[in-house]
């Protein structure tokens, strides 16, 4: 029954799709021309959606008869996925321009896969799971193919689409196994039909469940897509990807392993704590033969999955919190780590991808060498910068619910990938210059780089904010 | 001075002067970097005044908690003090022998150093347990970046190995710290010292918080990286690693280690002694067969470092004390001799020993001060380093008279390594030209010298400037580790006079019997 608080309950969905909707007019009416004007008003659509997010959360959580949740979880994940892709958007334009026409169809895609990630960290019911990861995962083929004259674009797409369908098939027969066996898709029922034991068949549910959203957060061991689709993708494209969608998929994850499958955390704790493990030990030992920056940035998001999900492990409402505050810490990093990277352009504009040319930045361009710094610092966990401040909340989560054997080798693991960030900081500082950059980035970049770097470095101040804001979050999972 | 925040003043002034030098030119910068250490000596010389000497056990405290789950709590004792001063004595000497020595990309150097000492201020003075944590780790940042950049040749490996090193050191401290703050419910140090945790516990969190700290210190076999750093580092980065970053670890055991865990430090005194007798002995010896001159300093100083172990591990006053001495002599020793090496190294460009000799005919200011900066490394009565040498060996003698046996060797071997290398630097022939060409010290160089030449014989002459504000801490430790502290095997106890005239006549019966 569609009733008016579950559509104020829905308002940034509903916010979004209009918008969306609107602008692909907009697009298809204006052609190449309205590009930047879609591109503005995209950004202004995702921040009405943002503040449409506390009216939400008045009428939630319910709505649909529990189909969809607003509550504070995924108001907290809304939140970071908004700012994501509106950065994601912000840092196109210049890129697309240079290999070629800009292209208004680029924000509305954005704009749609949002509208499915939104649906993924409020869905209450394995339908509404499946349909917005649907919704998320097809604009996301579109965009990883975005520059179809590009053959190493076009094989991304193409690889994301066969490995994300079959993904999907997994998700859906397990959706199916816990439907058959607990008689419910939605997430309360299931935990209650668990509540007196998990069967066999639940089980099996579960496993292919977790799996096939393992996929979905390219956690080891279904991580083999992220590297090539990382590298192929335009890279506007590929620091979206290493974003928003991975605060979603990381909060579904978390919202289906606490909401739904709860009385079964004993099993899943194990699967939790081998994929994290398993991540942090392969995103790190991988990348340090990475010469592409891109592909580095995706065994660098591998091993930060890993660590993320540390604080699932813990399976209590601080370690669901931890989680948060690191998907939001780490948001903020990509985002940076992504603004210096499309600023690695040739004296003609093109792209430059290898580590190596990075060489000697620091004399060419102190304030990109220093912020690239700064977030290859963040990153590794080094403090005084804020990444070291999410490392620390998921591992204290592990430590205080008696994972302390976890959190040490995580930690002792911490180090190996301590090492590729540092190679990239050595080469900018260390080594002679032998490729000069273009002189000046673009000022929208500039002003996104600097954004983050004083977040990374002033972080702590934020940490009553954060530490409530995920506190809340968590608090309503349980 | 009540409620002045004069601690964290002492950080705003350097980290002010770093984000200046980042937007100053190369001289600028200099000055810029000159003026905050000078400052910041000001404020330690203050601070030193208005501490109060057998006052409270911590002073100056500042409590803000800004930061959620940790807050900017500072506040320091006497020990803390003690390193404080060092540091902030210890900083424009560094930023003067780095004038003209850094030619290229001046402001970020200068940025670098200023920063350091922010976070090397930051460590001592932290009274919360994670703000500590922050301030230990963050200084690997800006020594990669000095080892990094503006080191020698072998600099990049010298940089990964320092940085990586010490970093897998220090994060099993940090789940350790986690443990610890969910055991007792607070992150402030004060407290944490008084905590007891269940012995069995200890045992684990000692482990964690030994790899730190026995890397950072650093102790035998964990010792590697600290040859490679000092032989990369500029002159002043090699300065600043010997005279503070070393000095962490022994920090670390008297602040953490010893009063938190006391009765895992007894259980693991002989572990700590055993491998303070092997680096007293073995790094002695490997620094009598080196050629480069940073190489067999850095080695040197891993052999005093031992002396520190063994006397912090002595569990008794005289022992802790010494320790407390010799970190802060061989701070200003070990700093003043990589200055003395640097002097040379600016005007010939090589670390190899072979390459100079007679340097005492052209350079005989230099080879004055840097024979009395060899005395007191080799621990000379009258010099800093035997006041805290000798109070480290009588304390380990009350512990375990094996152990003191041992250690005493290194100041023997000491002996022999730093006059050999003296003799070959400063006497005999001048068989280089180039070497006997050398211009004597400059002005510059003497003010640099001079300061630690007037401390460490200051604090050989007089101690007790020092050990006073200390004494209070060290007292109240020591009756903190009473009851772990293992029995000593040396039973000392005062002898029976025995009556004159009886005495008397054995010897001359003795006299007479040889006649």
């Amino acid at each position: 029954m569609i009733d008016s608080a579950s559509l104020l309950a829905v308002l940034p969905e509903l916010t979004l799709t209009a918008g969306g909707l609107i602008l692909m007019l907009v697009a298809a009416f204006g052609g190449d021309n309205s590009a930047r004007l879609v591109n503005w008003l995209a950004v202004l659509v995702l921040i009405g959606a943002g503040l449409a997010l506390p009216c939400s959360l008045a009428h939630g959580p319910d709505a649909f008869d529990g189909l969809m949740r607003a509550d504070a979880f995924s108001a907290f994940a809304k939140g970071l996925i908004y700012v994501a892709a509106a950065a994601a958007i912000l840092l196109a334009p210049r890129f697309f321009s240079v290999g070629g026409r800009p292209r208004p169809e680029y924000p509305v895609l954005i704009l749609f896969a949002a509208i499915g990630m939104g649906m993924m960290v409020s869905a209450g019911d394995l339908l509404t799971l499946y349909v917005g990861l649907e919704m998320n995962s097809l604009a996301s083929y579109v965009l990883a193919s975005f520059m179809r004259q590009d053959e190493r674009s076009s094989e991304a797409g193409l690889k994301y689409f066969v490995l994300g369908s079959l993904a999907s098939g997994i998700l859906l027969y397990g959706s199916a196994l816990l439907y058959g066996f607990t008689g419910t898709t939605a997430f309360d029922g299931i935990a209650v039909a668990m509540g007196d034991g998990v069967s066999k068949g639940e089980l099996f549910g579960l496993v292919f469940l977790l799996s096939g959203l393992a996929f979905k957060i390219s956690a080891v061991p279904f991580h083999m897509w992220t590297p090539d689709v990382y590298e192929g993708a335009p890279t506007p494209v590929t620091a979206f990807f290493g974003s928003a969608p991975k605060v979603a998929a990381i909060g579904l994850t978390v919202r289906v392993a606490i909401e739904a499958l709860g009385p079964a955390g004993l099993d899943w704790q194990q699967i939790v704590i081998f994929v994290a493990l398993a991540s942090i030990l392969f995103g790190a030992v991988a990348a340090i033969g990475q010469t592409n920056i891109k592909r580095l940035m995706a065994y660098s998001s591998i091993n930060n999955v890993g660590f993320a999900l540390v604080g699932l492990a813990a399976g209590t409402p601080a370690g669901a919190a931890a989680t948060m505050s690191y998907m939001a810490i780490y948001v903020v990093m990509t985002i940076g780590g992504f603004a210096c990277i499309l600023q690695m352009r040739d004296a003609d504009g093109k792209p430059i991808e290898a580590i190596a040319s990075l060489a000697g930045l620091s004399q060419s361009r102190k304030g990109l060498a220093a912020a690239l710094a700064i977030f290859m610092f963040s990153m590794a966990g080094i403090p005084p910068l804020f990444g070291f401040w999410a490392k620390f909340l998921v591992f204290d989560a592990a430590v205080a619910s008696g994972l302390t054997a976890l959190a040490a080798f995580g930690i002792a693991m911490s180090v190996i990938g301590a090492f590729y960030y540092l190679k990239i900081i050595k080469t900018m500082y260390f080594d002679e210059p032998t490729i000069s950059f273009e002189a000046k980035g673009g000022a929208v970049e500039n002003v996104i780089l600097t954004a983050c770097a004083v977040v990374i470095l002033l972080g702590y101040l934020l940490n009553p904010v954060l530490d409530q804001a995920s506190a809340a979050a968590a608090a309503s999972l349980f | 001075m009540d409620g002045f925040p004069i601690l964290s003043l002492m950080m705003a002034v350097p980290m002010a002067g770093a984000i200046a030098c980042l937007f100053a030119g190369a001289n600028g910068a200099r000055w810029i970097a000159l003026i905050a250490t000078l400052v910041d000596l000001v404020l330690g010389i203050a601070l030193w005044v208005n501490f109060d000497q057998g006052g409270l056990q911590w002073q100056f405290q500042e409590y803000y908690p800004i930061f959620g789950r940790f807050a900017w709590a500072l506040g320091i004792d006497g020990i803390a003090l003690m390193l404080i001063a060092l540091t902030v004595f210890l900083m424009p000497i560094c930023i003067g022998a780095s004038w003209e020595a850094i030619q290229k990309r001046v402001p970020e150097y200068m940025a670098a150093f200023l920063l350091m000492e922010v976070l090397m201020i930051g460590v001592f003075a932290a009274q919360d347990l994670y703000l500590f944590y922050i301030m230990f780790e963050a200084g690997l940042i800006p020594m990669y970046l000095v080892i990094g950049i503006w080191g020698g040749a072998d600099r990049i490996y010298a940089s990964y190995k320092f940085f990586l090193y010490t970093l897998l050191g220090s994060v099993l401290m940090l789940i350790a710290m986690m443990w610890m703050v969910h055991e007792a419910g607070t992150t402030e140090i004060p407290v944490l010292m008084t905590y007891n945790f269940d012995p069995h516990v200890q045992t684990w969190l000692w482990l964690a918080f030994f790899a730190s700290f026995a890397v950072k210190m650093p102790m035998w076999p964990v010792h590697t990286w600290l040859p490679d750093a000092h032989v990369q580092a500029p002159t002043a980065g090699s300065v600043i690693l010997a005279g503070v970053l070393l000095k962490m670890g022994g920090y670390g055991f008297i602040r953490f280690s010893l009063p938190m865990f006391p009765e895992a430090s007894a259980q693991f005194a002989w572990l700590v002694w055993g491998l303070s007798m092997v680096a007293v002995v073995y790094t002695s010896l490997v620094a009598l067969v080196q050629s480069d001159m940073k190489k067999l300093i850095a080695y040197s100083s891993v052999a005093h470092m031992a002396i520190v172990t063994v006397g912090l591990f002595a569990f008794n006053q005289a022992g802790i004390e010494g320790s407390m001495m010799v970190m802060l002599g061989h701070g200003l020793v070990s700093g003043a001799l990589f200055l003395c090496v640097g002097v040379i190294y600016d005007r010939l460009h090589t670390r190899e020993i072979s390459r100079y000799g007679g340097l005492s005919i052209n350079m005989p200011k230099y080879a004055v001060l840097f024979l009395l900066f060899t005395m007191a490394s080799v621990g000379l009565p009258g010099t800093s380093n035997f006041v805290g040498e000798f109070l480290s060996l009588m304390g380990i003698y009350q512990a375990s008279s094996w152990v003191a046996l041992v250690a005493t060797t290194g100041i023997i071997l000491g002996a022999a390594y730093m006059l050999y290398l003296y003799r070959r630097i400063c006497y005999g022939d001048q068989v280089n030209a180039d070497a006997a060409a050398m211009p004597d010290l400059s002005v510059r160089e003497i003010a640099l010298l001079a300061p630690l030449a007037v401390a460490t014989l200051w604090m050989g002459v007089y101690p007790e400037s020092f050990l006073a504000p200390m004494r209070a801490d060290i007292h109240a430790l020591e009756a903190r580790l009473a009851p772990a502290a293992p029995a000593g095997d040396s039973k000392i106890k005062m002898g029976a006079p025995k009556p004159a005239g009886e005495g008397h006549h054995e010897e001359a019966a003795a006299h007479g019997e040889a006649h």
